[in-house]
């Protein structure tokens, strides 16, 4: 899941000005979760575009805007509305954002901010963050990656900066190596502190083109179909 | 090129290093003054590079002021602000000016300093630029390639004998000195007792180590570093000892403290020297030395 808020109104007034027809896309996804783009979310930027002199032509729900078949299946039947807008305002994460444009021949404004979870990522997501770096460090580290624990996401040891278990960079953040430390201790594992870990490859951390691709790639690779989108 | 400093530290004789801090802008005129007043006093001087995160004038043109007016830089290099091409091309330009000490620090977050919405780098962290250092000395960098000129440093690295929990600190000191850190300078240390212990376990490694001696200007400042530096330890007996001061004496109460804890650590060959940092108040230095009977 993604995570999103709400830009500032008066940031969103700034995308739209000179522009007075104004469709609103949300989704019933993670924005839906979020609270940033569900049905209620979108009801009430409606009234507060009106409350400004904004036309809305119209706004949808979409179940998961970052798929490209629901986001054209859901539009294609509110195409006019959509075309006679001067542009799209869509509440959702980033992704949903650039699968609008990508689908949408009309400017589209982001209406959120896509929260970084650090690297939260699978199905059943717990306190465990992964930042799918392509080289895998969590055999030297006890299991907990240094990437996402460590503030400034170092891969020899601490930093030094930590006080009382707690991260300089705020209190309420644990130190990881401390976190590291501690694991390794408990599991007779100390030994691993003192391999040195050579620089890291960053460009490890660059998806492929392949993944770059979304889970309905195969579909965008077939007859063309749902790349039509709203034009 | 063997620098002085380095000869210093072979040598065997009790080493002093203190410390310059660059100007926030381009006025120059505070640091010629430290170094004319320091150069001869000490055996290096350190400069600080963008200390606790706020941009300053840069260490490496800080260091190359130290070494045009006849001092002995130690260029402090943190991981935070540059990558590993920034670092090395800066480590050439270092080499190619005589400037051969370096401190390899990790660096303290972004956020700690005056321009919180930059990017922390971090590409390398202290002990993989330690052993990037050892590299460029074997003719190649970073990315393998040969390197057209030598270059040759004398490399340090921090450590705190107070850090708590203490274990995991010693190793990545170990691994430092694998890394290839010749010589240590210490985060400030205040309770001698404590750091006897520290350098029972730091003899047994080839390094040279000089303890840190941060100067104490008054209780309240002593109390503030207890609270907010990672690290440090003051007594309460040493704060006890700032608050007794007369009024308006606590700075000369700081120097003397400042002083008989360099006889002391002398005195009893504790380690291979000390390294004095006086915060802003480097024209003190000369005072200090004299307390500690150095000069």
């Amino acid at each position: 899941m993604l995570r999103s808020e709400q830009k500032p109104f008066e940031e969103i007034l700034g995308y739209l000005e000179g522009e007075n027809m104004v469709f609103i896309l949300g989704c019933d996804g993670c924005a839906q979760a979020s609270q940033t783009g569900g049905l209620p979310q979108v009801l009430e930027m409606k009234g507060r575009l009106e409350r400004e002199g904004k036309k809305i032509t119209g706004y949808k729900v979409v179940d998961f805007l970052c798929q490209k078949a629901l986001v054209a299946s859901a539009l294609r039947p509110l195409e006019d509305r959509v075309m006679e807008s001067d542009s799209v305002l869509v509440l959702c994460c980033g992704v949903g954002i650039q699968t609008s444009a990508a689908m949408i021949l009309k400017p589209v404004h982001p209406g959120c901010n896509t929260i970084n979870l650090g690297g939260s990522r699978g199905e059943w997501r717990g306190s465990e963050r992964c930042m799918e770096c392509g080289d895998c460090l969590l055999d030297y580290t006890g299991g907990i990656c240094p990437l996402a624990a460590c503030s400034k996401g170092l891969r020899n040891g601490a930093c030094g900066g930590a006080s009382n278990g707690r991260c300089e960079v705020s209190p309420e953040k644990p130190c990881g190596w401390e976190l590291i430390y501690a694991r390794l201790k408990e599991t007779g594992r100390l030994d691993m502190l003192k391999k040195f870990v050579p620089p890291k490859a960053w460009n490890k951390m660059r998806p492929t083109p392949e993944m770059l691709s979304t889970s309905v790639w195969a579909l965008e690779q077939g007859d063309g179909s749902i790349q039509e989108g709203i034009e | 090129m063997i620098s002085s400093f380095k000869k210093a530290l072979e040598s065997g004789k009790f080493v002093v290093t203190s410390e310059v801090a660059p100007p926030k802008g381009t006025n120059l005129e505070k640091m010629p003054h430290h170094i004319e007043l320091l150069k001869d006093k000490v055996d290096a001087m350190n400069v600080t590079d963008h200390q606790s995160s706020v941009m300053r004038f840069p260490s490496l043109g800080g260091a190359l002021l130290v070494k045009e007016m006849g001092g002995e830089p130690i260029l402090q290099m943190t991981c935070r602000d540059r990558n590993r091409l920034a670092l090395q091309a800066d480590l050439l330009f270092a080499a190619s000016r005589g400037i051969n000490n370096v401190l390899c620090l990790t660096g303290d977050s972004v956020i700690l300093g005056d321009h919180k919405e930059a990017k922390g780098v971090f590409d390398l962290d202290s002990s993989q630029l330690l052993a990037a250092i050892r590299r460029l000395e074997k003719g190649k960098d970073l990315g393998g390639n040969d390197l057209d000129g030598s270059v040759s440093f004398c490399a340090g690295a921090i450590v705190t004998p107070e850090a708590d929990p203490i274990e995991p600190q010693l190793i990545k000191f170990e691994k430092k000195i694998e890394a290839g850190a010749e010589f240590i300078q210490t985060q400030a240390v205040y309770d001698l007792d404590n750091f006897k212990q520290f350098m029972d376990y730091a003899k047994q490694f080839p390094v040279k180590i000089l303890a840190g001696i941060i100067l104490l200007t008054s209780a309240p400042m002593a109390r503030f570093m207890n609270k907010n530096v990672a690290g440090v330890n003051v007594p309460q007996e040493l704060i006890d000892e700032m608050a007794s001061a007369p009024k308006g004496r606590a700075l000369d109460k700081g120097i003397e403290i400042a002083g008989r804890m360099i006889k002391r650590i002398k005195k009893e060959k504790m380690c291979d020297g000390v390294h004095i940092m006086a915060i802003g108040r480097e024209e003190l230095v000369p005072d200090i030395l004299s307390a500690a009977g150095l000069i």
